[in-house]
């Protein structure tokens, strides 16, 4: 066990923890912020991603004792009132069916549009590979991700 | 108005009256009330006024509906709603929804599958909505000494205009709760066209919580002094628990305990959805998810291959019949050779139309095809899981289930509880798909907690539930055509089978369209366990009829949409046989409807197109896909969708399902496979089990309703089918080969050169 000092949505938080924890289990069990989900634990659905220091990771498989200063944004932390404009264009367009996957892919999609604002289909394909959802809504992720870059 | 069906269901109605009398108490969901939208006008009131089951309404005349059935991403919290409120007369933008939980006293068919909630829903939930509305009427007819023929109603209003007078429902509410319910027969409902909110489209209720994380799923939930709990199972279909050394995890940081938990009792007489592959499995209890999976790595266990046995399975009609389960590690090799074997011999004839057999000795021609599909993972994105506290003689339990009635009988005999004493909440689930029917989960959750006596939250991980059954079955189907020297076709016949059930609806089209018909079936037992997936058996057979009648409508030299015009036109104006379970004019209406959306004889450069049809769970529907070639790869461009479901309660709601059915169907026609070597289940991650990704979904999917006045039919599952052979008919116009054995992805990459 060890002591760490976190910072989340822009909090200090304390966690006293095996040193290899994934910082998803950090969040879900021990911090309550169980907006980031549990798919698979490899690295290879996205339901998980969180953004550490503006990048989005796969926080199944990013231990806690790597974090150190760096800054960890949920999806209780992406927007205050949640009016991101990644959150309003889901609204708006409906996007999901069970909802499970959708904070990963709100995630992926909100740090791929800070690093690209104007992306092509191509490079949203390619930055939403990871996010696997079940429910089949890509279609509506795309459309979403579209008109979250135009009120950009 | 019309007077309402007498046939409805009267129990249900009864149960609204007795309630409304009563004054019962309603549950209050552990999910907190939810406004549909940004611009509510209405906030929470001080007092609810109940006024029957579904419904209760508050002094401000803010109202509060309840969605009786459990929600898996199919959007009945939000659909199911508007029924209510539609005839209930109130604005959407002042209803608040809430999650009922389970009380088969209070709701009818609290159930999810079959994609039924809509089409059984209908008549009641319109009937609730309704008597709600004239239980208000009359308590604004007592109080204003008026006759209630002459009080209308109006988005949450009442009015009686020749003496001007005006009240919300909130302030007739507390009366209205008091009064008795009207007899069903003098209930009316509305006429289709007086609908306001029925049709048009409402938002997600859940939309805003979905997308700022809060908890909605059994997997979020935790209580004070919560334990947390991982299982291990048996690594192999045929194996079961010989001993395990506690010992090897109990001295783990954070480890509690670990013991084993046995599902079912030996005597139990299990119902239709006690699926459970592993009877008896390992519990690791401990302070943290992560504790918990990482001594399930480091738990000493030996197992032993089980032999054959039996179970008590109490029959639909309430007879027990013994189940038998064969012992034997099984291979996916050994299954297709198995199944090679029994496509040759006579199956059990389910229909037989006119001379088959002497229409197959004339044929100039015989066209035969065999088409198989694998064992399927449902893999839904929320792993296996459920939250109990189970503390001497109580229980409650909190869970992603679709079928809370039918778990209650294994919790109660498992738990050595009565009904009574024991409390199913829904969670809304992290996707479904026909797996949680099978809601093991919430029993061995719940027997947990009874041995440690305290609250705990169990999950499988990834690979527990990918490697613990209830797949698909794996599926063979036969098709031969008769054709005389000028290509007609004289006879058709199917023989279809799987393991371990057949796949044949041998009364769905093309039968009643055909004068020589002969379906046979059969089936090869197996330990590998199954369950409902997204249309069952319809995901396979319509693939492959599909298919089939597309290459024979080629090789009869005819349009693929014109041909399968021609035979419902043949069904519809002559029909053979008196079982056919479809109605041939609807099943043409959509395929008229695709065949105008896509402008399907002008098909795009670089575009090859492939067409389906099928009916399912009283839906029709039928499909196109385009597909081109980039970098030798099939890619999907656009999907076009006809779909003739009755009346649409929520068409962009709807429309989103449709989108999610046709991604599904493309993603297992492509990629979707569980294998075994000896056992072993082949892939228990999605490393190796390939699921559909963004970059592979169609470009662009258009979901089209045909306009309907009949009563709403299934939605969820019809979409699926028609997939397989929409997509492997476009794929044989793109690459010149015919795909009869799914997942079409192992082939494509074996083609070179593929033509455009
Ligand atoms: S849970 Fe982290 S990528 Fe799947
Ligand atoms: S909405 Fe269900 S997995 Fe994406």
């Amino acid at each position: 066990m060890a002591q760490y000092n976190l910072s989340i949505n822009g909090k200090l938080m304390n966690v006293d923890v095996d040193p290899n924890t994934p910082l998803l289990w950090v969040l879900r069990d021990h911090l309550d912020l169980v907006g980031t989900k549990f798919g698979c634990g490899i690295a290879q659905c996205g339901a998980c991603t969180v953004h550490i220091d503006g990048e989005a990771v796969r926080s199944c498989s990013y231990p806690v004792s790597v974090i150190e200063d760096k800054k960890v944004v949920t999806i209780e932390g992406l927007s205050e009132k949640g009016d991101h404009p990644v959150q309003k264009a889901w609204l708006e367009h409906d996007v999901p069916q069970c909802g499970y996957c959708q904070s990963g892919q709100i995630m992926t999609a909100a740090s791929l549009l800070a690093e690209n604002p104007n992306p092509t289909d191509e490079e949203i394909s390619y930055a939403m590979n990871g996010n696997i959802c079940r429910c089949g809504t890509y279609t509506r992720i795309k459309a979403a991700i579209k008109t979250a870059s135009k009120s950009l | 108005m019309t007077l309402i069906d007498k046939k409805l269901n009267r129990r249900s109605f009864l149960k609204v009256s007795t309630l409304a009398g009563g004054g019962m108490m309603l549950s209050f969901s552990w999910l907190a009330g939810c406004k549909p939208t940004a611009e509510e006008v209405l906030t929470m009131p001080d007092e609810w006024f109940t006024i029957n089951s579904y419904i209760k309404i508050g002094e401000n005349g803010a109202v509060t509906l309840f969605n009786p059935n459990p929600e898996f991403g199919q959007n009945v919290k939000t659909s199911l709603p508007m029924i209510l409120a539609d005839e209930l007369d109130v604005d959407w933008k002042n209803v608040f929804v809430e999650q009922a939980d389970f009380y088969p006293e209070r709701f009818e068919r609290q159930f999810t599958g079959g994609s039924n909630s809509v089409r059984s829903s209908w008549k009641p939930l319109r009937t609730a909505g309704a008597t709600a509305r004239y239980m208000l009427i009359n308590a604004a007819a007592q109080t204003w000494n008026v006759p209630a023929g002459e009080i209308t109603t109006s988005t949450g209003m009442l009015e009686h205009k020749s003496s001007g007078k005006k009240a919300g429902y909130g302030e007739l509410a507390s009366l209205a709760g008091t009064l008795e319910a009207p007899d069903p027969e003098a209930v009316k409902l509305k006429e289709n066209a007086d609908f306001k909110i029925i049709g048009n489209s409402k938002k997600n209720v859940d939309g805003a919580k979905i997308v700022t994380g809060k908890p909605l799923f059994a997997l979020d939930h935790k209580v004070e002094g919560m334990k947390y709990a991982a299982i291990v199972h048996p690594p192999a279909f045929g194996m079961k628990l010989k001993s395990f050394d506690k010992s090897s995890v109990t001295s783990l940081p954070g480890i509690q305990d670990a013991f084993e938990v046995k599902v079912f009792k030996d005597d139990y007489g299990r119902n239709f959805f006690d699926t459970t592959t592993f009877p008896e499995i390992i519990a690791i209890v401990g302070n943290s998810t992560w504790e918990v999976m990482q001594a399930k790595k480091k738990l000493n266990v030996e197992w032993e291959k089980a032999p054959d046995s039996t179970f008590p399975m109490a029959g639909r009609g309430g007879q027990n019949m013994d189940i038998k389960v064969p012992g034997g590690l099984e291979n996916s090799a050994a299954h297709k050779e198995k199944m090679a074997e029994y496509i040759t011999k006579p199956g059990n004839v389910q229909r037989k139309d006119g001379d088959p057999e002497g229409a197959f000795k004339k044929a100039a021609r015989v066209l035969e095809r065999t088409y198989t599909a694998p064992f399927l993972a449902h893999n839904t994105m929320e792993p296996m899981n459920a939250f109990a506290d189970v503390k001497g003689d109580k229980a409650v339990i909190y869970g992603p289930t679709q079928a809370p009635e039918s778990i209650m009988n294994a919790l109660s005999s498992s738990l050595g509880l009565p009904k009574e004493n024991i409390q199913i909440n829904l969670a809304r689930m992290g996707g479904g798909f026909g797996r949680r029917a099978y809601s093991h989960h919430l029993v061995e959750a719940a027997l947990i907690s009874q041995k440690i006596q305290a609250p705990v939250k169990m999950v499988y991980s990834r690979e527990d539930d990918m490697s613990a059954g209830v797949y698909r079955p794996t599926y063979s189907a036969t098709y031969r055509a008769a054709l005389d020297e000028n290509n007609n076709l004289l006879a058709l016949h199917i023989k279809a089978g799987g393991i371990p059930e057949s796949p044949l609806h041998a009364n769905r089209f093309p039968a009643g369209a055909i004068d020589n018909y002969l379906a046979e079936g059969w089936q090869i037992e197996s330990n590998i366990t199954i369950g409902a997936f997204r249309a069952p058996r319809s995901n396979f057979i319509a693939g492959a009829e599909q298919s089939f009648l597309d290459e024979l409508a080629e090789e009869m030299g005819k349009d693929p949409i014109e041909f399968r015009l021609e035979l419902l036109k043949r069904a519809e104006t002559n029909p053979v046989g008196e079982r056919n379970d479809y109605d041939p004019k609807r099943y043409a209406g959509v395929l008229e409807l695709v065949r105008e959306k896509s402008n399907w004889s002008s098909v795009p450069n670089g575009i090859s197109r492939g067409v389906s049809a099928y009916f399912c769970h009283n839906s029709y529907v039928a499909e196109v896909i385009d597909v081109s070639i980039k970098d030798n790869q099939p890619v999907v461009e656009n999907v076009f969708a006809a779909v003739d479901c009755g009346i649409v309660v929520n068409p962009d709601a709807a429309a989103n399902m449709g989108e999610g059915a046709i991604v599904d169907g493309i993603g297992n026609a492509f990629y979707g496979e569980m294998a075994f070597e000896n056992g072993v289940p082949t892939k228990t991650n999605f490393d190796k089990y390939r699921m559909i990704r963004h970059s592979e979904a169609p470009k662009k999917i258009e979901v089209h309703f045909v306009e309907s006045t009949e009563d709403p039919t299934g939605l969820g599952e019809p979409l699926f089918p028609p997939v397989f052979a929409a997509l492997g008919n476009s794929l044989y116009k793109a690459t010149g080969k015919r795909l009869y054995d799914q997942p079409f992805q192992p082939q494509i990459m074996q083609m070179e050169n593929l033509r455009m």
